[in-house]
Protein backbone atom coordinates (compact mmCIF):
# COMPACT_ATOMS: atom_id res chain seq x y z
CA UNK A 1 0.00 0.00 0.00
CA UNK A 2 2.48 2.81 0.83
CA UNK A 3 5.06 1.24 -2.21
CA UNK A 4 1.95 2.17 -3.76
CA UNK A 5 0.94 5.58 -2.41
CA UNK A 6 5.09 6.42 -3.03
CA UNK A 7 4.81 5.61 -6.90
CA UNK A 8 1.58 7.33 -7.52
CA UNK A 9 2.96 11.03 -5.54
CA UNK A 10 5.94 10.14 -7.73
CA UNK A 11 4.62 10.02 -10.73
CA UNK A 12 2.17 12.91 -9.87
CA UNK A 13 5.00 15.21 -9.07
CA UNK A 14 6.66 14.30 -12.60
CA UNK A 15 3.22 14.91 -14.44
CA UNK A 16 3.34 18.77 -12.36
CA UNK A 17 6.81 19.24 -13.80
CA UNK A 18 5.21 18.30 -17.57
CA UNK A 19 2.89 20.92 -16.78
CA UNK A 20 5.53 23.58 -16.03
CA UNK A 21 7.90 22.75 -18.63
CA UNK A 22 4.21 22.95 -20.90
CA UNK A 23 3.45 25.99 -19.59
CA UNK A 24 7.34 27.39 -19.95
CA UNK A 25 7.82 26.25 -24.13
CA UNK A 26 4.61 25.59 -25.72
CA UNK A 27 4.51 28.71 -28.25
CA UNK A 28 1.29 29.70 -27.83
CA UNK A 29 -1.54 30.74 -25.26
CA UNK A 30 -3.98 28.67 -25.69
CA UNK A 31 -1.07 25.56 -26.38
CA UNK A 32 0.40 26.89 -23.09
CA UNK A 33 -3.57 26.60 -21.42
CA UNK A 34 -3.82 23.18 -22.18
CA UNK A 35 -0.92 22.05 -20.94
CA UNK A 36 -1.06 23.54 -17.73
CA UNK A 37 -4.98 22.36 -17.20
CA UNK A 38 -4.45 18.75 -18.35
CA UNK A 39 -1.41 17.53 -17.09
CA UNK A 40 -1.28 19.77 -13.74
CA UNK A 41 -5.14 18.24 -12.96
CA UNK A 42 -4.06 14.55 -13.93
CA UNK A 43 -0.97 15.37 -11.75
CA UNK A 44 -3.32 16.70 -8.93
CA UNK A 45 -5.64 13.76 -8.89
CA UNK A 46 -2.24 11.27 -8.66
CA UNK A 47 -0.89 13.40 -5.96
CA UNK A 48 -4.15 13.11 -4.33
CA UNK A 49 -4.20 9.67 -4.62
CA UNK A 50 -1.23 8.67 -3.23
CA UNK A 51 -1.93 11.48 -0.11
CA UNK A 52 -4.85 8.98 0.57
CA UNK A 53 -3.29 5.77 0.55
CA UNK A 54 -0.14 6.96 2.57
CA UNK A 55 -2.41 8.92 5.34
CA UNK A 56 -5.28 6.32 5.84
CA UNK A 57 -8.23 7.90 7.13
CA UNK A 58 -12.06 8.85 6.44
CA UNK A 59 -11.18 12.45 6.70
CA UNK A 60 -8.38 12.43 4.59
CA UNK A 61 -10.14 10.58 1.93
CA UNK A 62 -13.11 12.48 1.88
CA UNK A 63 -11.42 15.44 1.81
CA UNK A 64 -9.20 14.66 -1.17
CA UNK A 65 -12.09 13.47 -3.32
CA UNK A 66 -13.84 16.59 -3.30
CA UNK A 67 -10.30 18.45 -3.78
CA UNK A 68 -9.88 16.18 -6.92
CA UNK A 69 -13.83 16.23 -8.13
CA UNK A 70 -13.52 20.34 -7.80
CA UNK A 71 -10.13 20.30 -9.79
CA UNK A 72 -12.11 18.00 -12.42
CA UNK A 73 -14.87 20.30 -12.13
CA UNK A 74 -13.72 23.92 -12.24
CA UNK A 75 -10.28 23.63 -14.00
CA UNK A 76 -11.61 23.24 -17.63
CA UNK A 77 -14.20 25.76 -17.16
CA UNK A 78 -11.02 28.27 -15.97
CA UNK A 79 -8.74 26.99 -18.79
CA UNK A 80 -11.88 27.80 -20.95
CA UNK A 81 -12.79 31.17 -19.57
CA UNK A 82 -9.03 32.66 -19.81
CA UNK A 83 -8.92 31.00 -23.45
CA UNK A 84 -12.37 32.40 -24.58
CA UNK A 85 -11.02 36.13 -23.21
CA UNK A 86 -7.72 35.63 -24.87
CA UNK A 87 -9.17 35.13 -28.12
CA UNK A 88 -11.91 37.58 -28.53
CA UNK A 89 -8.63 39.75 -26.73
CA UNK A 90 -6.63 38.91 -30.16
CA UNK A 91 -3.76 36.56 -28.86
CA UNK A 92 -1.52 35.58 -31.19
CA UNK A 93 -1.27 32.08 -32.63
CA UNK A 94 1.27 29.47 -33.76
CA UNK A 95 1.69 30.00 -37.17
CA UNK A 96 0.11 26.40 -38.25
CA UNK A 97 -3.15 27.05 -36.56
CA UNK A 98 -6.60 26.73 -38.17
CA UNK A 99 -8.54 28.82 -36.82
CA UNK A 100 -12.12 27.78 -37.63
CA UNK A 101 -14.38 31.15 -36.30
CA UNK A 102 -12.27 33.07 -39.01
CA UNK A 103 -11.08 36.22 -36.81
CA UNK A 104 -9.26 38.39 -39.08
CA UNK A 105 -5.36 38.29 -38.59
CA UNK A 106 -4.14 41.15 -37.73
CA UNK A 107 -0.46 40.80 -38.65
CA UNK A 108 -0.38 38.09 -41.25
CA UNK A 109 3.47 38.08 -41.50
CA UNK A 110 4.48 38.13 -37.98
CA UNK A 111 5.60 33.77 -36.84
CA UNK A 112 5.66 32.91 -33.26
CA UNK A 113 8.85 30.67 -32.52
CA UNK B 1 16.50 12.59 1.74
CA UNK B 2 13.45 11.21 1.58
CA UNK B 3 11.74 9.62 -1.16
CA UNK B 4 9.12 12.76 -0.63
CA UNK B 5 11.94 15.13 -0.23
CA UNK B 6 12.67 14.24 -4.16
CA UNK B 7 8.98 14.92 -5.03
CA UNK B 8 8.99 18.49 -3.19
CA UNK B 9 11.81 19.51 -4.97
CA UNK B 10 10.57 17.82 -8.47
CA UNK B 11 7.21 20.18 -7.72
CA UNK B 12 9.63 23.18 -6.82
CA UNK B 13 10.81 22.99 -10.55
CA UNK B 14 7.49 23.00 -11.82
CA UNK B 15 6.63 26.10 -9.83
CA UNK B 16 10.07 28.12 -10.77
CA UNK B 17 9.11 27.14 -14.56
CA UNK B 18 5.51 28.81 -14.48
CA UNK B 19 7.27 31.68 -12.55
CA UNK B 20 9.34 32.18 -15.35
CA UNK B 21 6.17 32.14 -17.52
CA UNK B 22 4.37 34.59 -15.42
CA UNK B 23 7.44 36.60 -15.41
CA UNK B 24 7.61 36.48 -19.03
CA UNK B 25 4.44 35.78 -20.49
CA UNK B 26 3.76 38.31 -23.72
CA UNK B 27 0.03 38.57 -22.59
CA UNK B 28 -2.26 38.37 -19.07
CA UNK B 29 -3.87 35.51 -20.74
CA UNK B 30 0.14 33.32 -20.41
CA UNK B 31 0.62 35.57 -17.03
CA UNK B 32 -2.85 33.38 -16.06
CA UNK B 33 -1.96 30.19 -17.03
CA UNK B 34 1.59 30.54 -15.54
CA UNK B 35 -0.36 31.38 -11.76
CA UNK B 36 -2.64 28.76 -12.03
CA UNK B 37 0.46 25.93 -12.60
CA UNK B 38 2.07 28.04 -9.86
CA UNK B 39 -0.68 27.40 -7.46
CA UNK B 40 -1.58 23.81 -8.12
CA UNK B 41 2.37 23.44 -7.45
CA UNK B 42 1.70 24.62 -4.17
CA UNK B 43 -1.29 23.13 -3.46
CA UNK B 44 0.34 19.47 -4.43
CA UNK B 45 3.01 20.45 -2.30
CA UNK B 46 1.03 20.72 0.34
CA UNK B 47 -0.78 17.40 0.12
CA UNK B 48 2.78 16.05 -0.15
CA UNK B 49 4.08 17.68 3.10
CA UNK B 50 0.91 16.54 4.93
CA UNK B 51 2.11 13.46 4.67
CA UNK B 52 5.62 14.16 5.03
CA UNK B 53 4.77 15.97 8.49
CA UNK B 54 2.04 13.46 9.18
CA UNK B 55 -0.43 16.29 10.04
CA UNK B 56 -3.60 15.31 8.06
CA UNK B 57 -4.98 19.31 8.98
CA UNK B 58 -3.15 20.86 6.04
CA UNK B 59 -5.58 18.96 3.79
CA UNK B 60 -8.30 21.34 4.62
CA UNK B 61 -5.71 23.90 3.19
CA UNK B 62 -5.64 21.76 0.43
CA UNK B 63 -9.54 21.76 -0.49
CA UNK B 64 -9.67 25.65 -0.07
CA UNK B 65 -6.71 26.56 -1.89
CA UNK B 66 -8.49 24.09 -4.90
CA UNK B 67 -11.69 26.38 -4.40
CA UNK B 68 -10.30 29.85 -4.27
CA UNK B 69 -7.69 29.20 -7.28
CA UNK B 70 -10.78 28.99 -9.45
CA UNK B 71 -12.10 32.19 -8.18
CA UNK B 72 -9.16 33.71 -8.77
CA UNK B 73 -8.30 32.15 -12.16
CA UNK B 74 -12.05 33.44 -13.05
CA UNK B 75 -11.26 36.77 -12.31
CA UNK B 76 -8.06 37.44 -13.81
CA UNK B 77 -9.97 35.87 -17.22
CA UNK B 78 -12.07 39.45 -16.53
CA UNK B 79 -8.99 40.86 -16.31
CA UNK B 80 -8.10 39.46 -19.74
CA UNK B 81 -11.34 40.73 -21.43
CA UNK B 82 -10.85 43.83 -20.48
CA UNK B 83 -7.93 44.58 -22.37
CA UNK B 84 -8.85 45.71 -25.94
CA UNK B 85 -5.82 46.06 -28.42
Amino acid sequence: MRALGYSLVGLGSALMLLAGVGVLRLPDTFARLQAGTKAASLGLACIFAGTVLLLPSVSSAVKLTLAVLFQFGTAPVAAHVIGRAAYWAGAPMWHGTVDELGRPDPDPTRTLP
Amino acid sequence: MSFLDVALVILALAFLAALVRVAKGPTIADRAAGADVCLFCVVAALAVLSVELDEPAFLAGVLVATLLGFIATISLARLVGRRRP
